[in-house]
């Protein structure tokens, strides 16, 4: 178990609250963990159980959503191996390494924040966020937008008069539920990430408490991952 | 590894540090509005707590009369006469629209349903219970997540006024489980079943980041010298709850997403005039409230096991295979979602699930056996939880007995979506988990509050509640077995008789809760103040103050026994009075046994 709480700045005499120079002192180096962790340590463990807690209910949630592409698959296989000639593989390949840069920055990201590296870490954390956006301007712009202007909807919205199948609607069904979902995921990832940057602006993360970059980073791995599933998947296999 | 605590390492007495706070959670804040506020905005576990009790007794009300209008429509079955006239409508009838009172049934059974499953039954013992007591029993000042746990109130809360609001808008009629296409074809028009849906999807998250909030308590909260196996069997109980509450409500939240989105976008994933698959729906919806029946249950089991060992005065019998019972119950609870289906599986399918439900019965029996032999040669003190844990034990037996037919196909095929089924989940629902949520409130209530009840007048609510569950349900196991179906406001005449005296029980059962309720709000404003330690109870909660303060103990309390160990342990903040110090004999045979 890694050890978070030696003090660079710290001095042997004396808390925080005797401390003259604790103004001077960084954000992140006056943090006082909550009053029911006896220790900062248990506090970042805790933290971090409970994040990989929440990402386990993430996976579970996910996996609805691919057992049911698996059971439609089993249940229109026609159908649904002609969807993926519907969508276009540079597209989502180019989303998969838009989101890849994204997960490396977060990454780096969790890095500058131990080591102190605090202009990197704004930079790192902004980059991904900005990949974020970027991620959901190709879904919406270069493929929900034209699709759905072609017919190509889910349900009783579908509308695609050049349809192979009589069950393509359930395929778009799927795969309406699941980007869309996923997207969804993006945005909250987003919105976590640039809570960051802003207090990672004000000094909030350092060596000694960077549990929100690290517990940010952690979400963002995720949605990261649940794309590299989803684009063979939906992208790939005819 | 060297760790610089920063707080204690250069303050030795830090525990001393919050003196000032040192008041009764209770403690007002100088006005009426202060108070409210700091009860709003509180991250107070306890505090938490309570309102969490106090919003599911005010839902369980709703449900409770939502199941009285149920039974008062059985009273009569309902008869259209060749020319036209209906009589037997006691709900609702309109003589221009004869379908318009079956319509207030359905959405009687399904409010009932809905209101109990989702915002009673299942946050009922761990939201309430388990918040005020986990911590308190762990040693600890509070859960691992305080604010977390004021978030998953409110969206509790959120949920709940969803289902409220449904009411107020006259209830939906989709019955508790939302069946597609039924619920996705119904109700044109309206929102009703769609925030029905939303409500059951919010407080899964509520239920989530609870059961989330708990794992990690469980995990890094403990007092010092508290190993897994000197924790206390409720929070054994709630630590495998929340195990399940975390693993099974994600996949019911998609399920109930993607039902959101075929309402409300029409796109086809259950509906087959869509092209879905409503037994996808069923599989989906099953496999998280399988499990969660034993989210509903096993936080019963753990009171069950405190109020038996404590009000025995006993070590409990096989403390090792009660915890590792929970958790095999959670384990098995994954593996037969399939017995709720077996009439829309293939014939292999149902023989699997069949024989995996059989499983079911080896952890819950080892439980029973345990506690039964848990009072073998006890101290018994015939106190109103006890009386609550024994009134379990012989519900909970008869529901889980019951539970063997409905697994066994052959039988299963006579009983299925009868009234023996809404008996046997009855037995287990209510005799099970509402009967331990008494025990446990019973159990627990001097101490949250600060007040003693009525004893005598609660042995006598008990009584109601025991009469009028079993006359109550009891005959609904022979209206099942004579093939009276489930949700029908009609029946034959031969089972009318049946049917009066379980609506009769129903009314003895409810004048049973205003009976409980009546103690409680008297106790409330002039019981007598009570004990730091009234049962002589040896877990942590019971070294608290009475009521605890606001940072629980005044100094962080150290491990030196068992929890249940009665025979060699002088209870904390004893009083001579009430219960005599254990016999020098048997503490030295226990030393010697050790040494």
């Amino acid at each position: 178990m890694a050890t978070i709480n030696a003090q660079p700045h710290g001095e042997p005499h004396g808390g925080p609250g005797h401390d003259i120079d604790a103004a001077k002192r960084p954000m992140w180096a006056r943090y006082k963990h909550g009053h029911h962790f006896r220790t900062q340590d248990d506090e970042f463990d805790a933290c971090k159980t409970g994040m990989w807690l929440f990402l386990a209910t993430e996976v579970l949630l996910f996996a609805g959503l691919f057992m049911s592409y698996t059971f439609f698959r089993y249940k229109y296989p026609e159908a649904f191996a002609n969807g993926s000639n519907y969508l276009d593989w540079r597209w989502g390949g180019l989303n998969t390494v838009v989101l890849l840069i994204s997960s490396y920055t977060a990454a780096m990201a969790v890095r500058n924040a131990q080591l102190d590296q605090q202009k990197a870490l704004q930079r790192n954390l902004l980059i991904t966020v900005v990949c974020g956006a970027l991620f959901v301007v190709i879904k919406a712009v270069f493929e929900y937008g034209p699709k759905w202007a072609q017919g190509k909807r889910p349900g009783e919205w579908f509308s695609y008069p050049f349809a192979h199948d009589a069950m393509e609607p359930a395929w778009w069904s799927v795969y309406y539920s699941a980007t869309g979902i996923h997207a969804l995921h993006v945005l909250i990832g987003m919105a976590l990430l640039y809570r960051c940057y802003l207090r990672a602006k004000r000094g909030a993360y350092g060596p000694t408490h960077y549990t929100m970059v690290e517990n940010a980073a952690l979400y963002w791995h995720l949605v990261d991952l649940i794309w590299i599933f989803l684009f063979p998947l939906l992208y790939l296999i005819h | 590894m060297t760790t610089i605590d920063t707080s204690k390492a250069r303050d030795p007495h830090g525990d001393h540090g919050h003196g000032h706070h040192d008041l009764p959670y209770l403690a007002g804040k100088g006005g009426f509005f202060p108070t409210l506020i700091d009860w709003m905005t509180t991250v107070d576990h306890k505090k938490l707590g309570v309102m969490y009790l106090v919003a599911i007794l005010t839902l369980f009300f709703f449900g409770g009369v939502a199941a009285l209008l149920v039974r008062m429509e059985l009273l009569d079955p309902v008869r259209i006469a060749a020319d036209g006239t209906v009589t037997g409508q006691l709900l609702y009838s309109n003589p221009e629209d004869v379908n318009a009172g079956n319509v207030w049934y359905n959405r009687a059974f399904t409010m009932h349903g809905a209101i109990m499953v989702f915002m009673v039954i299942v946050p009922g013992i761990p939201a309430s219970l388990g918040n005020f007591f986990l911590p308190l029993m762990l040693g600890a000042k509070d859960v691992a997540f305080p604010r977390l746990n004021l978030l998953s109130w409110y969206i509790y809360l959120l949920g709940s006024v969803f289902g409220i609001l449904v009411i107020l808008l006259n209830g939906v009629d989709t019955g508790w489980t939302f069946y597609t296409p039924y619920s996705t074809t119904t109700d044109a028009g309206h929102w009703r079943v769609v925030y029905m849906i939303l409500a059951a999807f919010i407080l899964g998250f509520s239920s989530i980041l609870t059961g989330l909030n708990f794992v990690v308590t469980v995990h890094k909260l403990r007092a010092p010298g508290m190993g897994w196996f000197d924790m206390p069997l409720f929070v054994w109980g709630i630590y495998a709850t929340a195990v399940i509450q975390v693993l099974a409500t994600p996949v019911i939240g998609i399920t109930l997403l993607l039902l959101i989105f075929e309402r409300v976008f029409r796109v086809g994933i259950f509906d087959p005039a869509l092209g879905g698959d409503p037994v996808l729906y069923q599989h989906f919806f099953w496999f998280y409230s399988h499990p969660v029946v034993y989210v509903m249950i096993l936080p019963g089991m753990g009171v069950i096991s405190e109020v038996i060992a404590v009000h025995s005065r006993k070590q409990i019998f096989g403390y090792r295979a009660i915890a590792f019972a929970s958790l095999g119950i959670a384990g098995v609870a994954f593996i037969v979602w399939g017995h709720h289906m077996f009439a829309s599986m293939s014939e292999l399918g149902s023989v699997v699930f069949s024989a995996l439900t059989f499983l079911v019965a080896i952890p819950t029996a080892v439980k029973i056996f345990n506690w039964i032999a848990t009072m073998y040669k006890g101290s018994i003190a015939l106190t109103t939880p006890m009386l609550y844990a024994l009134v379990f034990l012989f519900l909970f037996a008869i529901g889980g007995l019951t539970g063997l037919p409905l697994a066994t196909l052959s039988t299963d095929l006579h009983l299925h979506d009868s009234y023996f089924v809404v008996a046997h989940f009855h037995y287990v629902m209510f005799g099970g988990t509402i009967v331990a949520m008494l025990a446990g409130l019973h159990h627990w209530w001097p101490k949250m509050t600060g007040r003693d009840y009525n004893a005598t007048a609660a042995n006598i609510c008990c009584l109601l509640v025991f009469v009028g569950f079993n006359v109550t349900f009891f005959t609904q196991f022979f209206l099942g077995t004579q093939g009276m179906p489930r949700r029908y406001a009609s029946y034959p005449d031969e089972f009318q008789l049946l049917h009066q005296i379980s609506t009769l029980g129903s009314w003895i059962l409810g004048l049973g809760f205003m009976g409980h309720l009546a103690v409680f709000i008297w106790s409330i404003a002039a019981g007598a103040k009570a004990k730091d330690n009234p049962w002589g109870a040896l877990t942590l909660e019971w070294e608290s103050d009475t009521p605890p303060t606001e940072h629980n103990f005044a100094h962080e309390p150290v491990l030196t026994h068992g929890p249940y160990d009665y025979e060699t342990t002088v209870p904390p903040k004893w009083d001579p009075k009430d219960w005599p110090l254990p016999d020098p004999a048997k503490v030295a045979a226990v030393h010697r046994d050790h040494h």
